[in-house]
């Protein structure tokens, strides 16, 4: 193929066959272990630590981080795992920066935070090779929990199901377990198939099964769920996109930028991944970011962000956005779409400059426009079809601090559950706690 | 996860982690706290006699060094006994004990050189339930002045006739506290030993001052002007603790005698060094003062997983595993050889390791025009320097040359073993 950055269109291999793995391989290497000496000795084992209050599982950083130091990662690998069944993961794609490392003292005291998210890899990658499971199952309870949704939510209130000794089944609508770590996260976050790697290694725990293809709404249903098992936890994500509403939006080649992400994170082969010379995505969190960069490393010539409010208001931290920026992404910000022209396939995007004012976002009269071969929507996604008789808020399903839903016997967390902050760590996090409150329940404390 | 209980002297606690007498085991509260974190057993604070408590400064009784990152290596204290009264010792005590009977809980005494006030003080701790006592003959400041601490430590005579008294007016079993200022430790120590200790405990603090005021040009820490000398201890002060023990664990009078090791230990391998040093429990004060109680995790964990690893069911199986290797120069295999080895693909290239051979040891590095460093294994002569001063873990190693081959440096086979005491440049040998 001769195909190069400068091919009108949308075609395939427009780098030469060697640079894809090169700039798809680990966005931030992990340490070795001479670096993992070094970085785990400016930990000041700060007393009740203000990492573990901005880590939302809670994990004990600084007593992770002393059994690195001291030469034992095993032992940090299952303080982590022990707060976190997916730590693994967390490391890779925890935004570090606006959580625990932000709240680190010595990001305070230097602006250089200790690389805990790093530090973490490194223990967990140790103990993730060894053959054994560092967890073994209470006594089994005889209850059978059913899970809906095999993301880190489903995923870690499973576990933590399992661990009590409940028997636990997980459907999921896909045919692969993983949520979002297998079909969202940026490719650069988890290599090497750590995603579905990370599943078969939750799963040694035992008790789990894992049914794939099988969604609730289709061949299942709540009412059946509850009839068949002893508690019910929903941890089914957003599956729904919205809409830019803007004129021309259903022109060919304007895509969802998950849809984008998820056939990029299956595609084994990324050279044959057709991508635009000119590539406009619109958003401005962390799923347009990711869209943006790969869209650049899969040889996009121009890739663009636009975001209709400040910069200040992008979710995506200025972390991610100086990651997007050094991949070459241009950001414009205060822009919205107004129209999407071309005869049937995108050929440019029409844009108003905005202002974000007390009274909302206003249009100007003046507008400009980009070329795109391809747009790629990322204006957040939403709970289409959230199942039937759960009260929802602000959107979402509404749930208790301990994950109870409207309905008895129903929990759920991640992020089709109301509050959260659509975070991987959050929906585990979430999934965790709503397990030890099934677990207080189905042992007989009041619910 | 491999069993931590340990029986010293035949008080059990659940793992070989006490807390020294001092700061952090000075009242209830705090050793509460520490029995909360996980803490094994507790020495409390020595306790003086009946009366009107000593009293401390009330200007800064620490200082620090500090090592690069501002870690501190080692604290020095101007702190006496406890200032609290000794009923309400006492009485916490009682109570603390009641509440955690599965943890080890021990008190230090110190009280004038007379039997009557040795028997005294044995009277009143009897009744707290307390397992065990622990004599502090160690305190280097202050309470030496008057006669007690260390300078009852220093007389091995003074703490013969102390141990025998107290073994002779408690049931309890009896732990000697031993000072370091001091030539020869397994003096002290065959003086506990013959007066019937249980075991004895080490090391107390080290004579010592921190640094000067270079404008009050006095010691620090400073009082209204003057200082003092005080007890030094922390991070800097294992290497000395360490060979302590291991003279008392491997000398012929002593060997067997009971150990608590004490001095620097702030991980769980600095605990493990001590108990495979013949130290059949460890104590542990500055950690716990520059890091919390917490830390006790980590010993917990780091221990265990070094257990399991080495296929240890119990801590008796790990103390005193490395006293058969502790040995003099004199007996050290002259023909064992290795050459240092520069690992190109760890070196950052920063020349520590070549300043050091070529200043000050040996001439055995090389270094190109493009910083290559490498040991010329000619010169060689394995002393370890550069390893030593390496900012790389691992970069630099040893590597032992095998039996046969010829040491470069010397064009001579590498032999069986042999020592000083058969080497020809030896005068005593070739006196025979
Ligand atoms: C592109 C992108 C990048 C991201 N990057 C990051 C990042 O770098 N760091 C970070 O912390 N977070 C990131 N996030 C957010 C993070 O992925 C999510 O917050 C997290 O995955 C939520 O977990 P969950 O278990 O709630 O839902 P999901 O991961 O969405 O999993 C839900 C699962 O439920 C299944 N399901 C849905 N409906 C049904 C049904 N009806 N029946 C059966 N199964 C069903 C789905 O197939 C899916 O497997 C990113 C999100 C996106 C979209
Ligand atoms: C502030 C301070 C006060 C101390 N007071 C006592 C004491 O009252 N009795 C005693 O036996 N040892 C006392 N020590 C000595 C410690 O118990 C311990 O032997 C010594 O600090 C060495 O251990 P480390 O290096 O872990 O600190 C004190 C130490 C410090 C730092
Ligand atoms: S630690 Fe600080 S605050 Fe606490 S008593 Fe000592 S000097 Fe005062």
């Amino acid at each position: 193929m001769s195909n190069s950055q400068l091919t009108p269109g949308v075609v395939p291999g427009r780098l030469p066959a060697k640079a894809y793995d090169a700039n798809f391989a680990d966005v931030i290497a992990p340490y070795d272990r001479h670096e993992a000496q070094v970085a785990s000795d400016r930990c000041y084992f700060c007393h009740d630590a203000p990492c573990i209050t901005a880590c939302p599982t809670s994990i004990d950083i600084p007593l992770f981080i002393r059994q690195i130091a001291t030469g034992t990662p095993d032992a940090a690998a299952k303080t982590i795992f022990a707060q976190n069944i997916l730590g693994g993961m967390c490391a890779r794609v925890c935004p570090t920066e606006q959580l625990c490392e932000e709240a680190c003292v010595r990001e305070a005291a230097e602006g250089k935070p200790v690389e805990i998210g790093r530090l973490q890899r490194f223990a967990t990658d140790g103990l993730m090779a060894k053959a054994k499971h560092p967890f073994t199952r209470a006594v089994a309870t005889g209850k059978r929990v059913a899970v809906v949704g095999a993301g880190p939510a489903g995923l870690a209130c499973a576990h933590r199901m399992a661990l009590l000794g409940h028997d636990v089944v997980i459907y999921d609508a896909r045919p692969k377990p993983g949520g979002l770590n297998e079909f969202g996260i940026a490719t650069y976050k988890t290599t090497d198939d750590f995603a579905q790697r990370e599943v078969d290694w939750l799963l040694k725990i035992g008790g789990i099964k894992i049914e794939t293809g099988k969604a609730l709404g289709g061949t299942l249903s709540l009412e059946g769920l509850k009839s068949s098992y002893d508690a019910v936890f929903l941890g089914i994500g957003l599956g729904g996109v919205n809409a830019l509403r803007s004129d021309g939006e259903d022109k060919a080649n304007v895509l969802d930028a998950v849809d984008f992400i998820s056939d990029l994170r299956q595609s084994t082969n990324k050279s044959q991944l057709p991508i635009g010379r000119d590539v406009v995505v619109i958003g401005g969190g962390m799923t347009a970011v990711d869209a943006a960069v790969q869209s650049k490393l899969l040889g996009a010539e121009n890739v663009t962000i636009v975001y209709r409010r400040d910069q200040a208001k992008m979710s995506a931290s200025p972390y991610e956005q100086g990651h997007a920026t050094s991949a070459g992404v241009r950001i414009i910000c205060n822009a919205m779409p107004v129209a999407v022209h071309g005869n049937g396939t995108v050929r440019e995007v029409e844009f108003a400059y905005s202002q974000d004012t007390d009274t909302g976002l206003k249009p100007s009269a003046e507008t400009f426009r980009l070329r795109a071969d391809q747009v790629f929507k990322a204006i957040g996604q939403t709970l289409d079809d959230a199942p039937s008789g759960l009260a929802l808020a602000g959107g979402k399903i509404a749930i208790t601090a301990a994950g109870r839903t409207s309905l008895p016997g129903i929990w759920a967390g991640g992020d089709c559950a109301s509050g959260g902050n659509d975070l991987t760590v959050t929906a585990v996090a979430e999934g965790r706690d709503a397990a030890m409150d099934i677990h207080a329940s189905l042992m007989g404390a009041v619910r | 996860m491999a069993n931590l209980t340990t029986d010293f002297i035949g008080i059990k606690s659940p793992n070989p982690f006490w807390l020294a007498s001092a700061p952090p085991t000075d009242k209830e509260y705090n050793v509460r706290r520490a029995f909360k974190a996980g803490w094994g057993g507790v020495v409390w604070k020595t306790l003086g006699s009946e009366g009107p408590p000593v009293v401390n400064v009330n200007g800064p009784r620490y200082g620090a060094i500090w090592g690069a990152d501002r870690r501190l290596l080692g604290l020095i204290n101007i702190e006496l006994i406890t200032d609290r009264p000794l009923d309400v010792n006492l009485r916490e005590i009682k109570a603390v004990k009641r509440d955690y009977k599965d943890r080890a809980m021990i008190i230090s005494l110190m009280v004038p050189c007379d039997e009557q006030s040795w028997k005294d003080i044995l009277l009143h701790v009897e009744d707290t339930e307390a397992d065990g006592v622990e004599l502090n003959f160690g305190c280097p400041h202050g309470m030496a002045e008057r006669g007690m601490g260390g300078a009852v430590g220093q007389v091995p005579e003074y703490i013969e006739m102390i141990t025998r008294w107290c073994k002779m007016h408690t049931r309890m079993p009896v732990i000697v506290k031993l000072t370091p200022n001091i030539s020869d430790i397994r003096k002290p120590a065959e003086a506990a030993k013959r007066g019937g200790a249980d075991a004895v405990s080490l090391i107390n603090t080290i004579n010592s001052i921190t640094s000067v005021n270079l404008d009050s040009f006095a010691p620090e820490p400073m009082i209204d002007g003057k200082g003092t000398h005080g007890g030094y201890c922390g991070p800097a002060v294992k290497p000395i603790a360490l060979n302590m023990v291991a003279e008392i664990a491997r000398s012929r009078d002593t060997h067997g005698l009971p150990i608590s090791g004490i001095g620097g230990i702030t991980t769980w391998r600095d605990a493990a060094g001590f108990m495979a040093l013949g130290a059949g429990n460890v104590q542990v004060c500055t950690a716990v003062m520059t890091y919390g109680f917490k830390i006790v995790q980590e010993m917990i964990s780091g221990l265990s997983d070094y257990m399991d690893g080495k296929g240890m069911a119990s801590t008796a199986e790990l103390v005193g595993r490395a006293v058969p290797n502790v040995t003099d120069w004199q007996y050290l295999n002259l023909n064992y050889v290795t050459k240092a080895q520069i690992s190109q693909t760890d070196c950052i290239k920063c020349g520590r390791c070549y300043a050091a051979c070529e200043d000050t040891s040996h001439q055995a590095i090389s270094m190109s025009a493009d910083r290559v460093f490498e040991v010329m294994e000619d010169e060689c002569v394995a002393c370890n320097l550069c390893i030593n001063v390496c900012p790389v873990d691992n970069c630099i190693t040893m590597v032992e040359m095998p039996k046969g081959a010829v040491d470069p440096r010397t064009g001579t086979k590498v032999g069986d073993y042999a020592n000083w005491t058969t080497h020809p440049n030896n005068p005593s040998v070739a006196a025979e």
